[in-house]
C-alpha cells in the first residue's frame, strides 16, 4: 500500500532522512520505533506532503505521491494524526471533526459526513457527548481521540499516528492502542510512530527501527521484541511484562 | 496449477518480485547500516573501498561492496565477526577445521527462529508433513548439520527422531524399519550406507514406510539419486546450504526438481566470475556469493562461498518466485566434499605435521567401492626413525593418525604409508588429491 524507497529529507542544511526504505502492506499495522530525534517525525511529515523530499521515492498504491500537495496526499486516502494533536482549539469538537472531512466535501454529500462522523462517535463516545464543547477544553486524552477522529472523518484508507500516547494518561494511552486495533480490524492500514516502543509493538504486525535517518532493523514486531538491542534501547528491562500488555 | 500445501509459508515463498525486491532492499539497507556500526571488519573495509551506503539504493549497487572471504572469517576467529555482544547470542557453530582455525559462527534468539523456518520450508518443499516420523541421520555437533533441520520438522509438527551418526547404519536401519519412519535426512552417502545395512539385515524396503528422502551435505549426482529412489523406494529432494550463511536452510528443491529455490527473502544472491569477480551474464556459471539480510548475530556481505553454479531467474511452475541455483557443479578452491563434511587438503597436512614420524607428503585418494565413497590418505613415512620397521609399530602410527583426522574432521579415512620419497615432491595440489569419485 505504502512504499518507500531511499527517502531522503531534512531542514536547511540538515539532513534528517538519510535514505529510508520501508513499506506497510494492506491491513497491517507497522511501528515504526525509535529515539527523539531519530527522524520519526520528519518521515510522517515528508509522506503526508507537508515536508518537501530532496530524493527517493513515495508511493502510495503504486502511484508516486511525494510531489504531491498534503490535501492530494489526503485526498488519495493517507491521513496523519500530527503529534501533539493540534487540534482547532478554539472551535467545537464537531467543527474539528468537520474539518477532517473538507478533502471530500465537493466530491461528497452531507450525508456521507454525518455517516463518517456517526462512525466517529461510535469509536469514541466521548466526542459526541462533548461535541458542542470547545475542543480546547478537553483533556489530553480527549484531544487525541479528537484528533483521530479528525484523521479518520476523511475516510482514509493508511492512517499514520504520530506519538499517539505522548502526554497522555496510560489508562487513556491503552484505549488508544485497542483503538488502533480496532480499527486495523475495520480494515484500516496504520503507520504508528512511537517512542512507547513496547505499546507499539504489542499491537504491530511488524515495524521498523529508526537511528539517526537511517533504518538499523526491521522485522515481525515479535523478532524486535526479541532483539537484545531494541531490548535495551527501547523496552527498558522490564519488556517481559509486554506480553501482558498485548 | 500451484500446489499450496507444497508451501509452508506462501505469503513469502510466493511474494511477486517487486514487493521482494523492496523486501530485499530495506533488509539490505539496514544489515549494512547495522554491520557499519557493529563489525569493524566492515567498517574498515567499506571505509577502505570509500563506500557510501547512503547512495546504496539498488540491489545491484551491491557490487560496490567489497566481498567477504572464507579467509575474512579465518582471521576474525573466534567472534570478531560477531555483530552482537556475545551474550545475545544463543547458539554457536562452528566449521571443521579443528587443527586450523575454524570459523565460528553465532545465532541469536530471531536467527534461530529464522533458521527454523528456512528448514521449515525446504521440509514442506520436499512433502514432508506434520504426519511424517522424520529420522535425522545427520551429525548433531558443532557442525550445523542436524540441528537446523531437526528445528525445522518440529516446527511443521512432525515427529522427529534424532538418530545422529552415533549409531551403526545397522541400528539406524532397524530404526527405520521398527518405528515406522517415513522420511529420512542425511547425506546421500548415508543413505547408501543405510542401503547396505538393509540388505545385510534382509530387510526389503517394501517393510518400510519410508516416501521422502531429504539430502544434503554432498553432491547427489543422477545415478546416486537413483540408486537411492530405487533402493529406499523414495522420492528424493536436494537442499544446499553452508554453514557461515545458515547450515542448512539456504535453498532447496520444489516438487519440479529443477534446481534449488533460494530463500530470497533472507539471502541476496550473486552470481560472478571467480577471476574477474564481475557478475556474470544471466544464466551463465560462476562463483555464488550470498549476503544474509536477515541475520543478527553474523551477518556476512557478499560471501564467496566457493561453490560454482548459475542461476535461473524463469518462474518455477510450483509457485515459487524465488530464484533458483542449479546443481553446484564444482569448486573454486580445493575443498574436499566426503560424506557430508567439508575439508581442504591443508588440514590433513597440518594434522599430519602433528604426527611424530611422518613425512609432510601425502596424497589424498577418493574413490568409490561400490556406491560407498572412500577416502584414502596416503604418507610418506620418514626414512630417518629406525623403528619404523616394525610391523607393530607402524600400526600404532597409523592407528594415531586416523584418530587424529577423525577428531578433527569427523571422517572415517583409510591411512597408507608409502615408501619414503617414493611421492613425487613436486605434486602441486593438483596432483596431492585424486578424486576417482566420477561423476
Amino acid at each position: 500500500m505504502l512504499r518507500i524507497l531511499n527517502l531522503e529529507a531534512g531542514y536547511g542544511p540538515l539532513r534528517v532522512l538519510k535514505g529510508i526504505s520501508l513499506h506497510v502492506s494492506p491491513g497491517e499495522i507497522v511501528a515504526l520505533i525509535g529515539a527523539n530525534g531519530a527522524g520519526k517525525t520528519t518521515l510522517l511529515k515528508t509522506i503526508s506532503g507537508i515536508l518537501k523530499c530532496r530524493s527517493g521515492a513515495v508511493e502510495f498504491d503504486k502511484r508516486p505521491i511525494h510531489a504531491m500537495s498534503p490535501e492530494r496526499v489526503v485526498a488519495l486516502g493517507c491521513s496523519l494524526v500530527p503529534e501533539g494533536r493540534h487540534v482547532f482549539s478554539t472551535l467545537t469538537v464537531r467543527e474539528n471533526l468537520i474539518l477532517g472531512a473538507f478533502s471530500r466535501r465537493r466530491r461528497e454529500n452531507g450525508a456521507s459526513v454525518a455517516a463518517a462522523m456517526e462512525e466517529v462517535h461510535s469509536l469514541f463516545p466521548i466526542l459526541k457527548e462533548r461535541q458542542a464543547q470547545l475542543a480546547g477544553t478537553l483533556s489530553g486524552g480527549q484531544q487525541q481521540m479528537l484528533a483521530i477522529g479528525r484523521a479518520l472523518m476523511s475516510k482514509p484508507r493508511l492512517l499514520m499516528m504520530d506519538e499517539p500516547s505522548l502526554g497522555v494518561a496510560p489508562l487513556i494511552a491503552r484505549d488508544i492502542f485497542q483503538t488502533v486495533v480496532r480499527l486495523k480490524k475495520s480494515g484500516l492500514t496504520v503507520l504508528l510512530v512511537e517512542q512507547n516502543a513496547r505499546a507499539a509493538l504489542a499491537v504491530a504486525d511488524r515495524g521498523y527501527v529508526i537511528e539517526t535517518g537511517q533504518i538499523v532493523l526491521e522485522g515481525t514486531a515479535r523478532e524486535l521484541c526479541d532483539n537484545p538491542d531494541v531490548q535495551r534501547a527501547y523496552l527498558g528491562k522490564e519488556y517481559k511484562t509486554i506480553d501482558e500488555d498485548g | 496449477m500451484m500446489d499450496r500445501t507444497s508451501l509452508y509459508n506462501p505469503k513469502c515463498e510466493t511474494m511477486p518480485r517487486d514487493e521482494l525486491e523492496q523486501l530485499q532492499i530495506e533488509r539490505l539497507q539496514s544489515t549494512l547500516n547495522r554491520v557499519y556500526r557493529n563489525v569493524a571488519f566492515y567498517r574498515t573495509a567499506f571505509d577502505a573501498h570509500h563506500v557510501n551506503l547512503e547512495r546504496l539504493k539498488r540491489i545491484d549497487a551491491l557490487r560496490e561492496l567489497p566481498f567477504t572471504t572464507r579467509d575474512d572469517l579465518r582471521e576474525s576467529y573466534p567472534y570478531d565477526m560477531f555483530a552482537v555482544p556475545l551474550h545475545d547470542i544463543a547458539r554457536i557453530h562452528s566449521t571443521s577445521g579443528t587443527t586450523g582455525v575454524p570459523i565460528v559462527v553465532g545465532y541469536t534468539r530471531n536467527d534461530l527462529r529464522n533458521w527454523t523456518e528456512c528448514t521449515a520450508r525446504l521440509l514442506v518443499a520436499a512433502g514432508i508433513t506434520e504426519r511424517d516420523v522424520v529420522q535425522i541421520a545427520l551429525n548433531y555437533s558443532l557442525f550445523a548439520g542436524g540441528f537446523g533441520f531437526h528445528q525445522g520438522a518440529e516446527q511443521i509438527g512432525a515427529c522427529v527422531i534424532p538418530a545422529s551418526l552415533t549409531t551403526s547404519p545397522e541400528k539406524q536401519a532397524i530404526i527405520m524399519r521398527d518405528f515406522k519412519v517415513t522420511a529420512l535426512i542425511s547425506t546421500p552417502s548415508h543413505g547408501v550406507n543405510l542401503i547396505a545395512a538393509l540388505e545385510q539385515l534382509q530387510i526389503h524396503p517394501e517393510r518400510l514406510h519410508l516416501r521422502t528422502g531429504l539430502f544434503g551435505g554432498e553432491r547427489l549426482s543422477d545415478p546416486l539419486r537413483r540408486l537411492l529412489e530405487e533402493r529406499l523406494h523414495i522420492t528424493s529432494v536436494d537442499t544446499y546450504g553452508l554453514t557461515e550463511i545458515m547450515g542448512s536452510g539456504v535453498a532447496g528443491e520444489c516438487s519440479q526438481r529443477n534446481g534449488f529455490h533460494i530463500n530470497e527473502d533472507h539471502f541476496i544472491v550473486e552470481v560472478v566470475n571467480p577471476q574477474t569477480l564481475e557478475p556474470v551474464e544471466a544464466g551463465e556459471e560462476g562463483e555464488l556469493v550470498l549476503t544474509t539480510i536477515q541475520k543478527e548475530g553474523f551477518p556476512l556481505i557478499r560471501y564467496r562461498t566457493g561453490d560454482i553454479t548459475s542461476l535461473n531467474r524463469e518462474p518455477c511452475p510450483c509457485g515459487r518466485t524465488f530464484v533458483r541455483m542449479a546443481w553446484i557443479t564444482g569448486r573454486t578452491d580445493d575443498l574436499i566434499l566426503f560424506q557430508g563434511v567439508g575439508f581442504f587438503p591443508s588440514q590433513i597436512e597440518e594434522i599430519l605435521s602433528g604426527v611424530k614420524g611422518a613425512s609432510p607428503h601425502y596424497q589424498i585418494i577418493l574413490d568409490k567401492q561400490g556406491d560407498v565413497d572412500t577416502l584414502e590418505i596416503r604418507v610418506e613415512i620418514l626414512d630417518t626413525i629406525p623403528f619404523l620397521d616394525e610391523v607393530k609399530a607402524l600400526e600404532a602410527l597409523r592407528v594415531q593418525m586416523a584418530g587424529r583426522i577423525k577428531t578433527a574432521l569427523d571422517i572415517d579415512a583409510k591411512v597408507t604409508f608409502v615408501e619414503p620419497k617414493s611421492l613425487s615432491r613436486l605434486a602441486g595440489a593438483g596432483r596431492r588429491v585424486m578424486d576417482r569419485r566420477s561423476r
